[in-house]
């Protein structure tokens, strides 16, 4: 099984992903890395010409990362968006529901388990970074 | 003295491990000496057992009260009880 | 009360439908515990010490007889015959098998219930006043809110790895019933120029550092709510120490950065969030609303009471509350026998107060986070029916707010957390102050018992409080004295060194008779502890 799952249909950002540090301090790099304690929001005036920002998740159950990624989608942020480290196949959903657009799991990822719990809900309570349509607006137009 | 606890995966009922297999009643565990961490780990990996861990006892029984309910059940339902027998309090 | 719609169900029915999933693949080995477990704790399942045990959701405490009839069924079908009623007005169920859950979950879901986020470090169960839509006190039913906010926080996605749990309280009268100051974020419905708003308090909680929750915002828009909410918890996720378990609250959070920063902060990010288009329109909140309407009530409902029978008199006195409905009556059940155990309640007797509900309360129910039931609206003229039928199921103890009426966890006879039993304890307690009338005699009093710091018992808010402590492997237990969660919110203080099972009980007693010695016209425990101070409690606790 891999441990790399990817929803994009451009070409795979493989180049190293320079630290948070190393980009703010002059770097050419198009990809950068943030590891939870740091603040997303220092990348927003880059935004433009980064093609991938990696998040880090030491831990599965550390949940900044979620936060991180909806915080530059809603900055405009167009490009590869990954979850890197202890990602877990049930945690997916929600973080394609923020944002994330490719995954590299320290562990395998069951690829038909993701496909799966990525369909279970037909609906959405709330907005987030997706195009989901939430509850409230399919109630009310 | 040691012995090895943990729960059923699929009821969730306390276990002991006897020596070659689990029961739910303390009165049949073994003393796992040393070896426990072993049997733990092979137990856990075959999923006979599930969150399980290593207790101190003393001539059979948990020393602390925790694991003592742990093998009697609640004692405040006595038609609930796992084990009567057991007393829960020290001296 | 609210009633889904098929989105609504379609939720719980695709919920059910993931949750078999994640328990078919643990139990095939696919995913290990320690990944299993955030999952479970997501869907309210915990392993405790005896087994399994599932928190049942019942959103803001409100139940219909049918939803209670499957809550006696599950009991039946899945456990030992019986539930338990928490602090946070939900159900506990204490033997449950993993392998039959979700055929649980699914009969749950046939009535609109569930078990969502009834656990684990996410957005629990919104609570709310026990006597909304009857209190007269209350400038309106803060329940559509709290459903709002229900809807609002669940599975949404950015929110379910938080530092550690959060809850929510919902109240809309000045008197507090729901302990709403002691949540992580409190909130009180008032009115600003004809307007309903939310008046917000973060940082609020119980456990090994209890604090009362600041305010952060006089008058939040209902418009605004959930973005405002957003901001709250977005800066939670990204703020909160993650490095200490005990020291992950929000209330750590807004201690040690202060609240007029986490204010500044929320302002800043909720100004963010408002341009995303979270908040629904106002039609949303009025949909629900509508579900909330007051029942048809009758004008034939007055009666007078026949004070005639000293049981039903006392009873009357005790455990019935005004009603803002002419002719109506709030009635409320005591989960507390002497004998029992705090909150525990039969599947028979869950089955006969849903019958009772079905045919005297417009089919409702309350759950109180005091571990009772509610029975909201009550005509005057049924009350005698009401009573003689909670008698003959034994659910009429008429000790409401008596020392009797004991808040308890379930301690260290179920929970793989606990140091110590508190319900033995409570036991104890109850026996020795079984005399209705020496119970009345003292009044209020609000006694309440956790086993170990996690206060699940929220003994910090009891006006005695135990905590249950393990030393040196033996049970011992501290006492506080002074707390309250209601609107004179306070924390409780500890009085001194613990003692053992029989000891606590003890003092309890030389308490209560120092309180009857010094107490003035009117004064409550609570009131006589305030001013009078600890002192003369400890001189007659620790006399020698």
């Amino acid at each position: 099984m891999p441990s790399k799952l990817r929803f994009r249909d451009d070409e795979p950002q493989e180049q190293p992903a320079v630290t948070l540090a190393a980009f703010l301090d002059q770097s050419n790099a198009t990809a950068v890395r943030i590891e939870p304690g740091e603040d997303a929001r220092d990348l927003i005036p880059y935004l433009g010409r980064l093609s991938l920002i990696e998040i880090g998740f030491p831990e599965f159950r550390d949940g900044r990362g979620y936060s991180a990624a909806r915080i530059l989608r809603e900055a405009g942020y167009t490009g590869e968006l990954r979850a890197q480290g202890d990602v877990l196949v049930d945690q997916i959903n929600y973080m394609r529901r923020c944002g994330f657009d490719s995954f590299a799991a320290d562990a395998p990822l069951d690829e038909a388990v993701a496909e799966k719990m990525l369909h279970i809900f037909q609906h959405d309570y709330q907005p987030a970074a997706d195009a989901a349509v939430p509850i409230w607006k399919l109630r009310h137009g | 003295m040691k012995l090895l606890t943990g729960n059923e995966l699929e009821s969730g009922l306390v276990i002991w491990w006897t020596g070659d297999g689990w029961s739910h009643q303390v009165e049949d565990a073994a003393d796992v000496g040393e070896g426990g961490e072993a049997i733990l780990a092979a137990e856990e990996g075959a999923r006979r057992v599930n969150a399980a861990y290593l207790v101190e006892a003393e001539d059979g029984l948990p020393i602390h009260i925790k694991e003592r309910v742990r093998a009697a059940g609640p004692t405040v339902r006595a038609d609930l009880a796992i084990n009567p027998a057991i007393t829960v309090e020290k001296g | 009360m609210y009633k889904y719609d098929n989105y609504d169900q379609q939720m719980v029915d695709d919920r059910v439908a993931e949750f078999k999933n994640q328990v078919q693949r643990r139990l095939a080995g696919e995913i290990t515990e320690d990944q299993f477990k955030p999952l479970r704790l997501m869907n309210g399942l915990y392993l405790q010490l005896h087994a399994y045990m599932l928190r049942v959701a019942i959103p803001y405490g409100t139940l219909n007889s049918e939803q209670m009839k499957m809550l006696g069924h599950i009991a039946r079908k899945y456990d030992r015959g019986y539930g338990h009623f928490t602090t946070r007005q939900n159900i506990q169920y204490n033997w449950i098998n993993l392998e039959q859950c979700p055929d649980l979950l699914d009969d749950l879901a046939s009535v609109e219930m569930h078990a969502i986020q009834t656990s684990g470090n996410c957005i629990r169960n919104i609570s709310s006043d026990q006597y909304a839509g009857a209190a007269a006190d209350e400038i309106a039913d803060p329940r559509p809110w709290a459903e709002l906010l229900r809807q609002w926080s669940s599975f949404h996605p950015e929110f379910a790895y938080l530092p550690r749990k959060f809850k929510i309280a919902v109240i809309a009268a000045p008197e507090d019933r729901a302990a709403m100051r002691l949540h992580d974020i409190g909130i009180e419905l008032v009115e600003q120029n004809g307007e309903l708003g939310a008046r917000v308090f973060v940082g609020g909680g119980m456990g090994r550092t209890p604090m009362i929750a600041p305010q952060i915002n006089p008058f939040v828009k209902a418009d605004d709510l959930l973005s405002y909410v957003e901001a709250c918890l977005r800066v939670y996720n990204r703020y909160g120490r993650r490095d200490n378990k005990y020291k992950a609250r929000i209330k750590i959070l807004i201690h040690e950065m202060g609240a007029d920063e986490y204010r500044d902060q929320v302002e800043a990010e909720f100004a963010h969030v408002k341009t995303l288009g979270i908040d629904p329109p106002r039609a949303e909140l009025e949909r629900i609303t509508e579900f909330f309407a007051p029942p048809a009530f009758s004008s034939d409902a007055e009666a007078d009471l026949d004070r005639s029978d000293p049981d039903f008199a006392v009873w009357i006195d005790q455990n019935v509350k005004a009603h803002k409905q002419d002719g109506y009556a709030i009635v409320n059940i005591s989960l507390k026998p002497v004998d029992g155990i705090p909150g525990d309640a039969s599947a028979d007797q869950i089955d006969a107060m849903a019958d009772i509900a079905l045919k005297y309360s417009f089919d409702e129910l309350r759950v109180t986070h005091a571990q009772n039931i509610v029975l909201p609206h009550v005509a005057k003229r049924d009350l005698h029916a009401v009573w003689r039928a909670l008698r003959d199921a034994k659910l009429a103890d008429a000790n409401l707010d008596l020392i009797s009426d004991i808040i308890a966890c379930p301690g260290l006879d179920y929970c793989s957390l606990a140091n110590a039993r508190s319900i033995p304890v409570a036991q104890k307690i109850a026996k020795r102050f079984e005399s209705l009338e020496r119970q009345r005699d003292l009044g209020e009093l609000k006694l309440k018992i956790s086993g170990c710091i996690n206060a699940c018992g929220h003994h910090h808010a009891g006006h005695i409080g135990i905590l249950g402590v393990d030393r040196k492997g033996v049970e011992n237990y501290q006492l506080t004295f002074g707390g309250s969660g209601a609107e004179d919110v306070s924390i409780g203080k500890i009085i001194g060194p613990g003692f053992d099972e029989d000891g606590v009980v003890d003092a309890v007693e030389k308490a209560t008779d120092v309180y009857k010695a010094l107490r003035e016209d009117g004064e409550r425990f609570l009131d006589t502890y305030r001013r009078v101070g600890v002192e003369p409690f400890k001189e007659a606790i620790y006399a020698k």
